[in-house]
C-alpha cells in the first residue's frame, strides 16, 4: 500500500467518512473509495452492497478480476443525553463492548468528572455539542433526561442523520407526549417509530445498572440486526 | 486509551499505527485477513501490522498463526511483493502452524511504500 493511499484511507476514519479499500489481489493495484464517489467507480453496486453490509470481503468476479474490498466504516458511538444514573453504568459497561461513548448535560450539577470518570464528559446543550460532534449512521443516539428541553433537540437531530439506534427514556405517557412534539415538529410515523420507546430491551430490569444492560444489549441488536435469529 | 476498559487496540489505531511508523522511516508491512471458512477467529478485513524489526501490533487470528505471518511479512518488507498466504486444517503445516479452531483463513501481506 502507498503511503499517500494510508493516510488518506487514516483521515476518512479521523473524520467519521466510510471509505472503502480496492485491492486487485492479482495485480496489487490499490484505489481508495470514499462513500461519495462511489457512484462513479466502475465497481458502483458491489461497493454499495459492501457498505450497506458494513463487511469486507473478495469479490471474486468483478470486470477487473479478483478483488478484495475493505470497507472502512467509522467506529460505533454512543451519545448519551443526560448524565444520569443509568449513564454512570451504562459508560463503561458501553466501553467494554467497544463503543466510543460520550455523554453530553447542561446540568453541571450532573456531569462532572467525579460521576465520570475515564469517559468524554461535555456539560453543555445538546445542540452545541452535536455542533461540534455530528450524528451520523454509526452512531446510537440515547436520551435519558425525559426533560423536553434537553432530549428532544438531540431526537430530532438523531432521526436526520439516521443514527442506527435512538432510544428514549420515558413512561408511556412522557412518550406520548413526545410523539405529539415530534409530530407537530414535522416527521412522519416511520420516523417516529425509529424511537426506542420505552427504551431497551425487555428483560423486565429494575436498577439503573440492569437498565443500562438492558439499553447496551438493544444497541448491539440494532448493530448486528442482520445476524439476529429473530430480526 | 490505556486503561482496562479498552484492551484490544481498534483498527483504527492499527492502520494509524502503520502510518506512524512509516513517517518514522521504519520498513512496514500490513497483514489483512481477505477470505474465512469455518470458525475462524478474526473477521474478514482484519489487520496486523509489522515493521522491519519484527514489532507488531493487531491480529489476524487470535494468536495461531501470527508468527509464520510475521516472518512472511519480513520477506515482504525487504522484497516490496505482496504474498498471500493460507492457513487452515487442510494445510500440511497445520499441526504446526494451524488454527486450533479448525477454520481457514487467508491473509494478504502487502508492503507499505
Amino acid at each position: 500500500m502507498k503511503l499517500p493511499l494510508l493516510t488518506a484511507l487514516n483521515a476518512e476514519r479521523a473524520a467519521r467518512r466510510a471509505a472503502i479499500l480496492v485491492t486487485n489481489l492479482a495485480s496489487g493495484e490499490q484505489r481508495l473509495v470514499r462513500e461519495a464517489e462511489i457512484d462513479a467507480d466502475p465497481l458502483a453496486g458491489a461497493l454499495h452492497d459492501a457498505l450497506r453490509r458494513g463487511k469486507s470481503g473478495i469479490v471474486a468476479e468483478s470486470p477487473e478480476g479478483e478483488v478484495f474490498l475493505n470497507v472502512q466504516v467509522p467506529p460505533t458511538r454512543i451519545l448519551v443525553i443526560g448524565a444520569v444514573h443509568i449513564s454512570q453504568a451504562l459508560a463503561p459497561m458501553a466501553r467494554i463492548a467497544g463503543f466510543d461513548v460520550t455523554i453530553v448535560d447542561p446540568r453541571t450539577a450532573f456531569a462532572t468528572p467525579e460521576r465520570f470518570p475515564n469517559v468524554e464528559l461535555l456539560d453543555v446543550w445538546p445542540d452545541e455539542a452535536l455542533a461540534s460532534r455530528p450524528l451520523d449512521r454509526y452512531t446510537a443516539l440515547v436520551a435519558l433526561t425525559h426533560d423536553p428541553k434537553i432530549d428532544d433537540p438531540a431526537l430530532d437531530a438523531g432521526l436526520r442523520a439516521e443514527c442506527f439506534y435512538i432510544g428514549a427514556l420515558g413512561s408511556k405517557k412522557t412518550h406520548a407526549r413526545r410523539v405529539e412534539r415530534l409530530r407537530d415538529a414535522g416527521f412522519d410515523e416511520a420516523a417516529i417509530a425509529r424511537i426506542h420507546a420505552p427504551i431497551g430491551l425487555d428483560i423486565g430490569a429494575v436498577s439503573p445498572a440492569e437498565i443500562a444492560v438492558s439499553v447496551l444489549g438493544e444497541i448491539v441488536g440494532e448493530l448486528r440486526r442482520d445476524r439476529r435469529r429473530r430480526p | 486509551m490505556t486503561d482496562a476498559a479498552t484492551p484490544v487496540a481498534t483498527d483504527e489505531d492499527i492502520l494509524a499505527a502503520a502510518q506512524a511508523w512509516r513517517e518514522a522511516g521504519r520498513g512496514v508491512a500490513i497483514a489483512t485477513v481477505v477470505e474465512t471458512w469455518g470458525s475462524a477467529p478474526r473477521p474478514v478485513g482484519s489487520h496486523l501490522v509489522i515493521d522491519e524489526e519484527g514489532d507488531f501490533l493487531g491480529s489476524v487470528s487470535g494468536g495461531c498463526v501470527e508468527g509464520a505471518v510475521i516472518s512472511d511479512a519480513l520477506d515482504v518488507i525487504e522484497s516490496g511483493a505482496p504474498r498471500m498466504l493460507e492457513f487452515g486444517v487442510a494445510d500440511e503445516t497445520a499441526w504446526r502452524v494451524g488454527l486450533s479452531c479448525g477454520g481457514r483463513i487467508r491473509v494478504y501481506v502487502e508492503r507499505v511504500e
